[in-house]
């Protein structure tokens, strides 16, 4: 009987990790679920370089550390660079092809991504770079599980995050616009709204996104020049599930994704992890046929 | 008449030997190399690149091996098979190299075998995997540990520890899959059973799930199969949730990378590796003291920084070629051939090598070093 309910408390406690892991991975996910859906709200594009963001941001910040700056002002200044990477992104490339079609313009993201990858290598180097987590590394016991600052770090970040942008969109002039510009770009443009700007801070705060997710990841995972093409891929994924464009819809994505890919790792293999999460675009696809080009939902400004 | 033509051909070769032997007397040694410089298998081909570079020169400015000058063909493989085939048949039939060093991966390696056997001319390959000399193949040679002989070497240490209960990860990649099989190929010989047996996905940022189910085996050490940067997030969930449980990893933690990016999380953590991570701390009589010590003098003077383990492998390339070459007087393919399966003795980075006819690798599992990181540095055990 006390083995039994021994047994059960510990398969409670390996639970209750499997959740600390799903969470802190979900998090993360739903910060490159959410740029992408910022840039994609203000311009109907799919930013493909949005895990590249993320690379700039986490490796900007091990450089700037290792130059000397205090881990605060390094991750700061990471934040600033990869947001004006983000906004140079916009300013050459995609206002310059704008005519071109919403295909051509995901398509050159690709090629943005590619470029920053290549960037990256020869401005900084092949190698894996890692901060030092921001409250040190001594795990807190829940409950017979154990979860690490860090972790607590990201979470907690991710969700004061998604407060902030909330806020900005629902109660700021420049979040009102940016959505009126999602909803119907021409009648923004009618009614005097900057259309350009617009799609600048959307590019900026995607940056932004980027590089939080970056910094927050780095101590946990390491950060490479191709760290980016996962992470986007699965962000790409959460934006997906939840519906691209939508924040509650980012949130539940990363958190179902992050959460299905502990569980899948805990009780089946992690083998599968990575599959799971390429077929869940697979079957969000199937199911909606015309989920990423398709017409996406807009609120009243 | 073809047959007198052949004979003819013969004869012509036969009278004109020794005048070649004489023109060659003065000309360059040419070393081929194709290396995994760019790609995924950067981390080894970039430190390959720079130590054949670096000392082949050294060489040469010590007036060169046998009075003549090494010339160093070099081409980037890109971590690509396809491109490995490539280079090697324009460095066999263009290039016209004597031998060839190089090859940072099993695959590539693998890949371009059968043309360097077409060519017939000896190489020295920088590949981890057991296949590249498991069968012997006559011209392949390596000096690089066999994955093998760092499970091999793990487990011995355990089995002197009483430790039998083995929970195993393992990545996605060639070398850590390879590994795996040898360890579960291997546990029944050192008494230990595998109690544990996870994986973890390609660019996966957590491994807590893993270490959760390794937890609930109860086991007496957890072996790590792979390489990079997951090394240290292993180390790190290790840390968090089962860090009374001993770690071990193979040479693909052996970089100071590892150390760094576990964030302190990697103390304690056995690693296996050779003599370039603790050149200053071998003992002074150690036969690999002297050869490690300059070899990491002579590096970091060069660039700047320490050597990785990696760089190690072509270095030992280099010497295991330039001693054959003496031993060989010329760089007569057989005679060259020959001369690198006589090897006996020579101390290297990775361990002194003991070649021989059944063993082309000529490093056994004592020519590792099994090390713990204490106070951020790898340090040998015993």
């Amino acid at each position: 009987m006390v083995a039994k309910t021994l047994k059960a408390i510990r398969l409670m406690a390996d639970f209750l990790q499997f959740i600390i892991a799903g969470t802190t991975v979900g998090a993360v996910y739903t910060l490159v679920a959410i740029g992408f859906s910022v840039i994609f709200n203000a311009t109907r594009i799919v930013n493909f370089a949005q895990g590249e963001f993320l690379m700039i941001g986490g490796m900007s910040a091990a450089f700037l550390l290792k130059a000397g700056l205090p881990l605060w002002a390094a991750a700061l200044l990471a934040i600033a660079v990869t947001a004006a990477v983000g906004m140079a992104l916009e300013v050459f490339a995609v206002r310059i092809a704008r005519g071109a079609g919403i295909l051509m313009l995901i398509v050159l993201t690709i090629g943005a991504a590619i470029t920053f990858r290549g960037v990256a290598q020869i401005i900084w180097d092949r190698n894996y770079h890692s901060l030092p987590a921001f409250s040190g590394t001594a795990p807190l016991d829940i409950f017979g599980a154990s979860i690490a600052p860090q972790s607590i770090w990201v979470i907690v970040v991710c969700l004061v995050v998604v407060a902030a942008l909330h806020l900005f969109f629902t109660r700021t002039l420049v979040g009102k616009a940016m959505r009126a510009v999602a909803a119907d770009r021409d009648a923004a443009y009618l009614c005097g709204i900057d259309v350009n700007r617009t799609m600048l801070v959307a590019f900026a705060l995607a940056g932004a996104l980027g590089a939080v997710g970056g910094v927050l990841i780095a101590p946990i995972a390491l950060i490479h020049f191709e760290s980016g093409i996962m992470l986007g891929l699965k962000g790409f994924a959460a934006a997906m599930l939840g519906g691209i464009g939508s924040f509650p819809g980012a949130i539940a994505g990363g958190l179902v994704l992050g959460l299905g890919e502990a569980f899948t790792a805990g009780y089946l293999t992690s083998a599968y992890k990575d599959a799971l999460a390429f077929l869940v675009i697979v079957i969000v696809l199937i199911a909606r046929p015309n989920g990423i080009l398709g017409k996406s939902t807009a609120g009243r400004v | 008449m073809p047959k007198m033509k052949q004979l003819a051909a013969i004869a012509v070769a036969f009278c004109t030997l020794p005048f070649a032997g004489a023109i060659a007397d003065d000309a360059p040694i040419r070393i081929g190399s194709f290396l995994a410089v760019t790609g995924q298998g950067a981390f080894l081909g970039d430190p390959s690149r720079k130590v054949l570079e670096h000392f082949v020169a050294e060489t040469n400015a010590a007036g060169g091996v046998e009075g003549r000058k090494i010339e160093l063909v070099f081409y980037d493989s890109r971590t690509d098979a396809k491109e490995a085939v490539n280079f090697v048949r324009r460095l066999t039939t263009q290039d016209k190299v004597d031998l060839i060093i190089g090859g940072n991966t099993t695959g590539e390696t693998m890949a371009v075998i059968p043309f360097v056997e077409q060519a017939g001319i000896p190489f020295i390959s920088l590949a981890g995997g057991s296949v590249v000399i498991d069968p012997v193949k006559p011209l392949v040679f390596k000096t690089v540990h066999t994955d093998r002989i760092s499970v091999e070497s793990i487990l011995d240490h355990a089995r002197a520890a009483g430790q039998t209960k083995v929970a195993a990860l393992s990545g996605p990649g060639g070398f850590d899959q390879s590994c795996r099989t040898n360890l579960v190929d291997l546990v029944d010989d050192y008494g230990a059973s595998i109690v544990a047996d996870e994986q973890h996905g390609a660019g996966d940022t957590d491994m807590t799930a893993q270490m959760t189910n390794i937890r609930a085996a109860a086991p007496d050490l957890m072996i790590y199969c792979g390489f990079g940067a997951p090394s240290s997030i292993v180390a790190k969930n290790h840390k968090q949730l089962i860090a009374s449980i001993p770690l071990y990893m193979t040479v693909g933690a052996a970089s100071q990378d590892f150390i760094d990016g576990a964030d302190g999380a990697a103390e304690g953590v056995y690693v296996t590796g050779s003599a370039v991570m603790v050149a200053d701390l071998l003992k002074d009589d150690d036969p690999q003291a002297a050869v490690s010590r300059a070899f990491v003098a002579s590096y970091s003077k060069a660039f700047g920084s320490d050597p990785s383990s990696f760089a190690g492998h072509a270095y030992d390339a280099l010497v295991l070629a330039v001693d054959a070459i003496k031993r060989a007087h010329g760089t007569e393919p057989k005679a060259l051939r020959d001369a690198i399966e006589a090897t006996d003795g020579l101390p290297g980075i990775n361990g002194v090598y003991h070649l021989s006819a059944t063993d082309h690798m000529g490093l056994g599992p004592k020519s590792l070093i099994l090390t713990r990181v204490e106070n951020g540095r790898f340090v040998p055990t015993e």
